[in-house]
């Protein structure tokens, strides 16, 4: 357990997240207060020099985003924290809205100051149900003590938050199909250009960031982003909210600092694989991730170092598969993920998946035709390369690595 | 406006700023494949098949819907960019009810057109179809959804051009579907039948009913005396079908087929759209002199009936009472002509050649008969009879000219113009003007009501006393006025409303792939046949017209003209919108 760390995850367990008394009592809206005493383009600074890459799965940078969010020109502009992790096995931003449900806000709050926004909206997974009250409150409380409503803490800065409930699509965690949402439309991905930056939720200017990203941005201004670079390698500093899950003995949320090993992190940090079976590959970011090889335990938890590889962080997520189960079984259980999934806009996707989901099919009951491998590989480059979203993008992100990894299973080798 | 340069296949270009890749490539001669796309639609960007390489791109790049950037360099010929187009084309193929040789777009199908243009040959993919059930339950309008490619074509045009909003996706993944509300058959909607779906469909998913063979069988049966109308809009339209120029002025030609198709009589719904003016310009005047409902409305677009009587019932008092041209004609085929050539009317099939799915509805409306006998018969649409003429092996293009029959050959310009947009308000002022004032309009071309603005508005000085009337065509566009109406801030006194977007000259019937450029040539064509073709430019002066009040009709809005000229219309039931039929 020594092996991993707590800054951005420093108040779990450490206040009643009904209580805003208490988080303040432990230093809470120190962040804020600071930000609120610089100007945005210090906090920007800060943002910049953190090298924070945004945690929703993309990976991209905070610092970056929030000047561009800065510089759309616009009085009335939207930052959007995006709570609808519906990667699977990814459960790191559930932990935040149950732990700490008063930093998010505070880096809503952050956010909404840095970028020039009057609105901040919360859209929380719609499984997440149980934690609408509770976010709610503490919107509530931290309106009444003035961190949130008009001229907070006595600035000219003014910012409300408003909580939205997801419909239950994976596809609505992507920006655009998520701003549909809200305005009350079906989920699907809008055309790019406008980008939402400039044009998104009705069509304001709109910065979105995951939970993650926010509270990082809390902890960057409480304690400055010296802090969050003490951590993790020199390449690829701070840290990281993981979760992970499958089959291993203690599975569940950690903040790690960047640059353990996935074998650190799998077996002294979740314990291992339980009945200390072998592993027969790993997924990294949820059903969208990629899978890799127990060869590549030893690869470091960084952007780069797993990049080299082939591989992503991603959403976080890490699952673990033993030798119970086949690659081509696990396959065809993300595929099943993903034809529930699409949300049918576009051609690729939706009659790609199906297709897959068809050889997948006869691979596992060893009736493939000659040609099925072929079309599974000329699909899945044809969905990641002329998708209309990230969903069908990254679909075949796991089926891609197999046939890299494991190419025997399609009798490659 | 910025310009910017740029490379396709290595050549140079500039082009505008903002201008698509899909755009910058027809300027060097290079047609990317589309589908979703449409020139009068928004972006879709949903088919994915017009996907080419951009330099320094991860990923392949919508041609419809990325525009273009300074220096960047694009490639459309590469065995990736042709083998992801052909790999979308392959896959809507495999999920599509490929039944090309019974289909009625084979030949004019976008989606077939792809498949001949990449080769398309065995496939490897598995062939899975959603099959769902096909909804032919109304008069006009046919869905397949097993042809269907989910562009959302039609979508766009039902909700956004019309307004009508009975037409939506649903469901997602290979669920994903073109629905309606509650899924409901057309029929059961609110759907004006206005057929504008059909018109931007780019394969057979949604079709015109085919009537075509009723027509056949008729001509071919020796007790029935088979007649003819054909619509002011087909003139200038059907020659698109036989790849004339766009607005080919083809009405001899267009005659001449129909005689050896082998009608009995080829009339001119002109001449009724004459009689149209005569009895709707005297409702004009009658309702502005004796404190009639007003403003009064255009009544000869079907698509526009279907929507007033769906979505504005409480306002049925502003539609005139008039007939429809189509339907004025049908009445008098029944009646005037059968007693004029001592034929029972039960022996005359009327057959209309018409721009206009809704037509076929409104033939079938439970109201249009003459004494039980029904007014018209069978109405085919421009494609249609196109149809009948390819199946008969006529070649169209060297076709001589022939002349319409009479007794309902003669049509003035101000019929003709029917068929454009402002049409039907500028014939009618020609007419009201000269009988209120006593002396012929300043100009007899009244340009405020020409155009392709959505909605025209002009004043118009009657001896004084001036009115104000408007234009509005697509029913988004009615819709506007409606409201105006509905909240009691509309100023007109007559307004013309026609349904589908620049008018009969872009009705739902039209031949396939007519944009608003297709458009605008048949209106430019449309003023010249007024203009340059026609001996008599106003309604009143038909000779045949007043022949007609001498011999039969007595006077506008007379005994014989209410019984035969005019109609009242219904509410539709809002649970079920449905209209009863005949
Ligand atoms: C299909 C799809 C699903 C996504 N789901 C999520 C999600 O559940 N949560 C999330 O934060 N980002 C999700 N994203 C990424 C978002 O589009 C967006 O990049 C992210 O919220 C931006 O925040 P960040 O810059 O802080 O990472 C998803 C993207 C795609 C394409
Ligand atoms: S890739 Fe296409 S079908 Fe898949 S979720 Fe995105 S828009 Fe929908
Ligand atoms: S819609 Fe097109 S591809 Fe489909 S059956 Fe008809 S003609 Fe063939
Ligand atoms: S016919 Fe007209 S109203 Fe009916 S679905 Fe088609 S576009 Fe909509
Ligand atoms: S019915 Fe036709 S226009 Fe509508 S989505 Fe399907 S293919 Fe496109
Ligand atoms: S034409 Fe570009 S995606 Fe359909």
């Amino acid at each position: 357990m020594s092996k991993s760390v707590s800054l951005i995850t420093e108040n779990y367990n450490k206040y009643n997240p009904d209580s805003i008394d208490e988080f303040i009592n432990i230093g809470g809206f120190t962040g804020l207060k600071n930000a609120l005493n610089m100007s945005s383009d210090d906090v920007i600074s800060i943002a910049k020099a953190s090298k924070v890459m945004g945690r929703g799965g993309a990976a991209y940078p905070l610092g970056k985003k929030w000047e561009q969010a800065k510089s759309v020109p616009g009085d009335n502009k939207v930052v959007i924290c995006n709570a609808d992790e519906g990667e699977p096995c990814t459960f790191k931003d559930r932990s935040m809205l149950e732990k700490d449900p008063f930093r998010l806000i505070e880096g809503m709050a952050i956010a909404g100051y840095t970028v020039g926004a009057q609105n901040g909206y919360l859209y929380i997974r719609e499984e997440y149900r149980h934690l609408h009250p509770q976010m709610k409150n503490a919107i509530k409380q931290a309106k009444e003590k003035g961190y949130l409503g008009k001229n907070i803490l006595g600035t000219d800065f003014s910012y409300n938050i408003h909580v939205y409930s997801g419909a239950g699509a994976y596809v609505c965690g992507e920006g655009s199909a998520l701003i549909e949402s809200i305005e009350g439309k079906s989920g699907r991905p809008r055309i790019k250009p406008p980008f939402i930056k400039q044009c998104g939720l009705n069509l304001l200017p709109t910065c979105v960031n995951n939970v993650e990203t926010l509270a990082i941005g809390t902890a960057l201004l409480t304690h400055g982003a010296e802090k969050y670079l003490s951590y993790g390698t020199s390449d690829c500093p701070g840290t990281k909210i993981i979760s992970i899950a499958g089959n291993v003995n203690k599975p569940g949320v950690y903040e790690i600092p960047f640059g353990l090993t996935l074998r650190e992190i799998i077996y002294d940090i979740a314990g291992g694989v339980p009945g200390n079976k072998a592993i027969t590959l790993f997924q990294l970011g949820g059903a969208s991730g990629k899978i890799g090889p127990p060869s590549l335990l030893d690869t470091p938890y960084s952007y780069d170092d797993l990049h080299k590889v082939g591989l992503v962080i991603g959403s976080g997520a890490i699952l673990v598969v033993d030798e119970n189960m086949k690659p081509l079984e696990f396959l065809h259980s993300i595929q099943e993920f993903f034809c529930h999934e699409s949300c049918g806009k576009c051609t690729p996707c939706r009659e790609g998946n199906k297709q897959i989901a068809h050889i997948l099919d006869r691979l596992l009951a060893k009736t493939q035709k000659d040609t099925d491998v072929d079309t599974l590989i000329r699909l899945a480059k044809l969905m990641s390369q002329s998708s209309f979203c990230g969903l069908g993008e990254t679909a075949q992100s796991a089926l891609l690595n197999a046939i890299r990894y494991f190419p025997e299973e399609f009798g490659l080798k | 406006m910025k310009e910017i340069k740029l490379s396709i296949n290595n050549q140079k270009i500039v082009v505008p700023a903002g201008t698509t890749i899909l755009e910058a490539a027809k300027e060097v001669g290079v047609h990317i494949p589309t589908l979703c796309y449409h020139p009068d639609q928004a972006i879709k960007a949903n088919c994915r098949v017009c996907v080419v390489e951009v330099k320094g791109s991860r990923k392949l790049s919508a041609a419809c819907s990325t525009p273009v950037w300074e220096g960047m360099e694009v490639i459309t010929t590469s065995k990736k960019v042709l083998d992801s187009q052909k790999g979308v084309v392959e896959l809507l193929i495999a999920s599509h009810n490929q039944d090309c040789l019974n289909c009625q777009r084979n030949g004019t199908c976008e989606l077939q057109n792809l498949a001949e243009r990449f080769n398309i040959g065995k496939t490897n993919l598995d062939i899975d179809i959603l099959t769902l059930p096909i909804d032919d339950g109304n008069p006009s309008i046919v869905r397949d959804p097993s042809k269907c490619i989910k562009c959302n074509r039609c979508v766009e045009t039902c909700s956004k051009t019309q307004g009508v909003d009975v037409l939506t996706h649903a469901h997602r993944s290979d669920q994903y579907i073109i629905s309606t509300p509650y899924n409901l058959p057309l029929g059961s909607t609110l759907c004006t039948f206005c057929g504008q779906c059909s018109a931007v469909c780019p394969v057979g998913a949604i079709v015109e009913k085919d009537n075509t063979e009723q027509v056949f069988e008729a001509i071919e049966n020796q007790k029935k005396h088979v007649i003819c109308q054909v619509a002011p809009a087909i003139r200038t339209a059907l020659g698109d079908a036989f790849g004339l120029d766009d607005g080919a002025i083809v009405t001899g030609q267009m005659v001449n087929a129909l005689k050896q198709l082998g009608f009995d009589k080829v009339f001119d719904t002109n001449f009724t759209a004459d009689l149209t003016i005569i009895e709707e310009g005297n409702e004009l005047i009658d309702r502005i002199t004796n404190g009639g409902t007003l403003p009064m409305i255009t009544s000869c677009s079907p698509g526009w009936i279907n929507y007033v009587e769906g979505k504005y019932d409480h306002l049925l008092d502003h539609l005139s009472t008039c007939k429809s041209p189509q339907q004025m004609f049908g009445a008098l085929s029944k009646s005037y002509y059968a007693e004029k050539m001592g034929i029972d009317p039960k022996d005359i099939c009327t057959v209309s050649i018409m721009p206009c799915t809704a037509k076929k509805f409104e033939a079938q409306r439970d109201e249009m008969n003459t004494n039980g006998v029904r007014d018209v018969d069978v109405v085919l649409t421009t494609r249609e009879l196109a149809k009948m003429i390819k199946m008969t092996g006529i070649d169209f293009e060297v076709l001589q000219e022939k002349e319409f029959d009479s007794p309902f050959g003669i049509g003035t310009g101000a019929a003709v113009i029917f068929g454009a947009t402002g049409g039907v308000m500028e014939a009618a002022l020609r007419t009201v003007y000269e009988v209120v004032v006593g002396e012929p309009m300043p100009s007899i071309d009244f340009e405020p009501a020409r155009g392709l603005q959505g909605i025209k508005e002009a004043d118009v000085d009657l001896n004084g006393t001036v009115v104000k009337v408007a234009v509005a065509h697509g029913l988004s566009n009615a819709k506007i006025v409606m409201d105006m109406i509905d909240k009691g801030e509309c100023p007109y006194a007559f307004i013309e409303i026609m349904a589908c977007p620049g008018g009969c000259v872009g009705g739902g019937g039209q031949p396939i792939n007519t944009t608003m450029a297709t458009k605008s040539k048949r209106i430019e064509s449309t003023y010249k046949i007024d203009k340059e073709k026609l001996q008599y430019r106003k309604s009143h002066e038909n000779p045949a017209i007043n022949k007609l009040y001498e011999e039969y009709l007595e006077k506008p809005l007379g005994h014989k003209s209410h019984e035969l000229l005019h109609t009242h219309y219904h509410p539709r039931d809002k649970k079920i919108g449905n209209i009863k039929l005949k």
